[in-house]
């Protein structure tokens, strides 16, 4: 049985439609990342998931259970950290701990250990009494995890939790999220950068309500079959004029002190060589990023649109 | 290439607590220089100083020819400004945003034409010009809250995570504009804690603990610390600062 | 404990948390009721004191000097003699020298112990006519008294009318502390409610208890306990208030007043759920509330205005302001010591317009994060 299942799930707000008929599932024990854009649709998804939102058409199954008729079962089996910061600023950490204890009636004699095991992973110990609202970005993230994790879920949904977060916290933030999925917990996770998409097992590239891609992210990259170079060069603009005039370029992008250029196919040695003469410093063949996936799933779709 | 922002061991304390220490800087006009560092490292405060919204403790400090010490309006008038959550009336049309920024800044009705012509060249919103800004798509929100921040003409122009949560493709054409925007001659700082956005930096100053610990081309930094992303630059960086600290 | 009574406890439990952490809201809270119900107390005050009267005594008997006196000895009276033609009277009012004027005529003397009623004739300044009739019944009493002892029968050019009975004194703070206790519970328990459901809505933290097992019903209970402990505190210290720096008598149960004002708390939380499941901001929230209880409880509930003189679409609407009910109830047990069984009916229309605000509130709390 799958974690989660969807089938045909739309979900329209007014004239807009968020989420455009989408199918897909999700085994359990995985991390599953959703990748897209601001508004994407990623938060009305993941809403929908965690049966706040319900369906304008088609069926959302969590674990076999059907979010129209089992709301509160749902409810009691996964964890939800929404987008914004969603805990009681004025209450200390232990207190909003306790208090979602309560809520989820985690029983007394569970209780302590499984507080401990919760302050042992996010290192909030030693913050037990401090409010909430005084904590930094990194450690209210986890503690919103915390409050999310505390009764046990078997699953677990993150709408963009590193959102604002330093790369430092980030990283750790990550580590935590890998922890708990040893732990066999299924978690779905949405985030708008896309270079987390390579820390996930499987990722759904999701855009305008829309899934683009969906498979692991090394078989994304692999799926790429356009020779991806970065170029450093004397003088990049002129370097650029250079390559926007070769036939066989797909697309250049200039990245800070280098250039990216994607070819159509292979370039030969006699390209290289003339380019040096045109000030070229150094090139190497790079893999492309989920960056470089998504940007061409979005230009082929548009093309695909204006033919037909 | 002429400096466009310089500072000599700038310094700012706040109590006992040192949120900038003794950073030396060099920022070239047309440069996009990036500051990354997490949450306290001391990046808003460089920023404050460097606005004249902060006198520094000690130190120095040239932003445009003009000392951050006793100069601060005259920065105030050379510098533009681009926030995260581009600070724009959602009610009024683009055109209408831009007319009111001109406006603050004691733009003449002549001038403010002028400006807002180029401008809307520039940035490309020429057909959204009559649109209310709710309606424009998030890529041309932000186009529209640079023209907004280049409207006086300024020769440096801050940037608070510009492209953040954008779609790739809106990113990378923002990123094309910045970069026509500084062949213009303008220099662009961009403050950022995205990684991804870093590297479309020409330069980046990494700070942690209010010290500048790593500055150069992204490029360059990746090779110097054998690593294939400014993410993975940057925690390292972070964790050897913290061994040493 | 069963597990829906164990979230109830510990929504209440956190919402104890969110009042004492704010330490500032809650002296607010405490010491607005107080402020309030002295200053109205004083500005309400509708007693007179030291009207100056001017007396023009042609008798010049021992007994018209009896009754001046009698006068003089009433703290609402300050006499002045004033020696001069009946017509010159205006003036003195004009010049607001007096606000009335005592006639005793050349007979009075010896008329007192002949006729079975001796005419004395009593002019009242009617520029304000509330502050007038107040002056013709505080006359009325000091005649009365004066009556009492010197076994005479004084008539004034007025019909004596009947007595007013559970408030001798003609004191208007037997008024005003009920009608205030009215106002001050109502205005508070709706505004505290109201915002605290649209906080949770505004701060996001409304999405993460509601992905918890937790129903509606709990969520509003567990709210609305710890605000029904802080009202009924005020309510307490607004009675201790009332009673013990102005003189309000208690003359029923102290139990049956408790009991029905927790209905009417009840009521006003309820009024404040309802409020706060449709506003989306706790401005909005707190707009609402205002705009709920404070006019139409001062105008409509029968607090300062009698309802009887009123237009009769006023009237009507005036049924749906719970403050009208509580308002008898409070009156009813403190002045007139009314038991359960002459009560029972405004209790009764409490109760039901509790359950139809509850029902409503509870019907428009969605399970889900709609719009």
């Amino acid at each position: 049985m799958y974690a989660i299942k969807v089938r045909q799930f739309r979900k329209r707000y007014g004239d807009l439609e968020a989420v455009r008929g989408i199918q897909f599932e999700v085994e359990p024990g995985e991390l599953f990342g959703i990748i897209g854009p601001d508004g994407a649709g990623k938060t009305t998804l993941l809403r929908a998931l965690c049966t706040l939102l319900l369906p304008d058409d088609g069926e959302i199954l969590i674990n076999g259970l059907n979010t129209r008729h089992h709301v509160a079962d749902i409810r009691q089996i996964i964890g939800y950290m929404p987008q914004r910061f969603s805990l009681y600023q004025d209450l200390t950490v232990e207190q909003n701990l306790n208090f979602f204890a309560d809520l989820f009636q985690v029983p007394e004699d569970e209780r302590r250990a499984r507080l401990e095991q919760l302050y042992r992973f996010s290192r909030l110990g030693p913050f037990k009494k401090r409010a909430a609202g005084a904590l930094s970005g990194g450690m209210k993230q986890k503690l919103a995890l915390s409050c999310a994790l505390i009764h046990t879920p078997d699953i677990l949904i993150l709408d963009e939790p590193t959102f604002g977060v330093d790369p430092v916290s980030r990283q750790e933030f990550w580590d935590i999220l890998r922890d708990i999925q040893r732990q066999g917990t299924t978690i779905v996770v949405s985030t708008a950068y896309m270079e987390e998409a390579d820390l996930c097992d499987r990722v759904m590239l999701f855009h305008q309500g829309r899934i683009l891609a969906l498979d692991q992210p090394s078989a994304l990259k692999a799926q790429y079959r356009f020779p991806l170079y970065r170029i450093e060069a004397d003088h990049l603009p002129e370097m650029q004029t250079y390559f926007a005039g070769l036939s066989g370029v797909r697309f250049i992008q200039r990245f800070g002190d280098s250039l990216h250029v994607s070819f159509t196919r292979e370039p030969g040695d006699d390209l290289w060589q003339t380019a040096r003469d045109q000030g070229l410093q150094r090139f190497e063949r790079i893999a492309p990023s989920i960056e470089d996936i998504f940007m061409d799933l979005t230009t082929r779709e548009e093309h695909e649109s204006v033919e037909h | 290439m002429n400096i466009s922002v310089q500072t000599r061991n700038l310094t700012r304390r706040f109590g006992r607590f040192t949120a900038v220490d003794r950073v030396t800087l060099d920022v070239y006009e047309g440069e996009i220089f990036g500051f990354l560092g997490a949450n306290g490292a001391g990046k808003t405060t460089l920023i404050r100083m460097l606005t004249g919204l902060l006198k520094p403790t000690e130190g120095e400090a040239q932003v445009a020819g003009f000392d951050v010490w006793g100069q601060s309006e005259a920065i105030k008038r050379r510098i533009g400004y681009m926030s995260q959550r581009f600070s724009l009336y959602e009610d009024l049309t683009a055109e209408e945003n831009l007319t009111f920024y001109g406006g603050i800044y004691g733009l003449r009705r002549d001038q403010i034409e002028q400006r807002k012509a180029i401008l809307f060249e520039h940035v490309g919103l020429q057909p959204f010009a009559g649109q209310m800004t709710r309606d424009l798509p998030l890529g041309f929100k932000q186009r529209l809250a640079l023209a907004c921040a280049l409207l006086h003409d300024p020769p440096i122009v801050f940037l608070d995570e510009p492209t953040s949560g954008v779609d790739p493709k809106a990113r990378r054409s923002f990123w094309n504009l910045i970069y026509q925007t500084a062949q213009l001659g303008k220099t662009l700082f961009v403050t950022t804690h995205f990684m991804d956005e870093a590297e479309y930096c020409h330069r980046v100053g990494i700070m942690h603990m209010g010290r500048m610990i790593a500055v150069g081309p992204p490029g360059q930094l990746k090779r110097q610390y054998d690593k294939s992303t400014m993410q993975e630059v940057f925690i390292a960086l972070h964790q050897s600062s913290e061994e040493a600290a | 404990m069963n597990a829906s009574l164990k979230r109830v406890v510990a929504i209440a439990r956190k919402e104890f948390l969110h009042i004492i952490h704010d330490p500032r809201s809650l002296v607010v809270i405490f010491v607005l009721p107080i402020f309030q119900l002295t200053m109205f107390g004083y500005a309400l005050n509708m007693e007179i004191k030291n009207v100056d009267l001017a007396v023009l005594d042609y008798s010049r008997s021992p007994i018209s000097w009896q009754l001046v006196q009698t006068f003089e000895g009433s703290p609402f009276f300050h006499v002045q003699y004033f020696d001069g033609q009946p017509d010159e009277l205006e003036r003195l009012f004009l010049q607001r020298k007096a606000r009335a004027a005592l006639i005793i005529h050349p007979d009075f003397g010896r008329d007192f112990h002949r006729q079975p009623a001796t005419p004395v004739q009593l002019i009242i300044d009617a520029v304000d006519p509330n502050a007038a009739t107040l002056i013709r019944n505080y006359s009325l009493q000091v005649i009365a008294e004066f009556n009492r002892r010197f076994g005479g029968e004084i008539r004034l050019p007025f019909d004596v009318e009947k007595a007013i009975w559970f408030n001798p004194d003609l004191k208007s703070a037997y008024f005003f502390v009920p009608g205030l206790l009215a106002l001050i519970l109502i205005m508070l328990c709706t505004l505290l409610t109201s915002v605290t459901i649209t906080r949770e809505k505004e701060m996001g933290t409304m999405e993460q208890i509601l992905v918890s097992p937790v129903k509606p019903r709990e969520i509003i209970i567990g709210k609305v306990i710890p605000y029904i402990v802080i009202s009924m505190t005020i309510g307490v210290l607004i009675l201790s208030i009332g009673i013990v720096l102005f003189g309000v008598p208690f003359r029923g149960s102290y139990v049956l007043l408790a009991l029905f004002s927790s209905i009417y708390i009840i009521t006003a939380l309820s009024m404040g759920l309802m409020i706060s499941t449709i506003a989306r901001t706790q401005q909005v929230a707190m707009m609402m509330a205002q705009i709920a209880t404070l006019l139409p409880t001062i105008i409509l509930s029968g607090f300062i205005f009698p309802l009887s003189s009123m237009p009769r679409p006023l009237q009507w609407v005036s049924n749906i302001i719970p403050a009208k009910y509580y308002l008898k109830i409070v009156r009813g047990i403190m002045l007139k010591g009314n038991t359960f069984s002459q009560l029972i009916e405004p209790a009764g229309v409490l109760l039901v317009m509790t359950l139809l605000l509850f029902l409503i509130a509870r019907r428009r709390f969605s399970m889900h994060l709609e719009g």
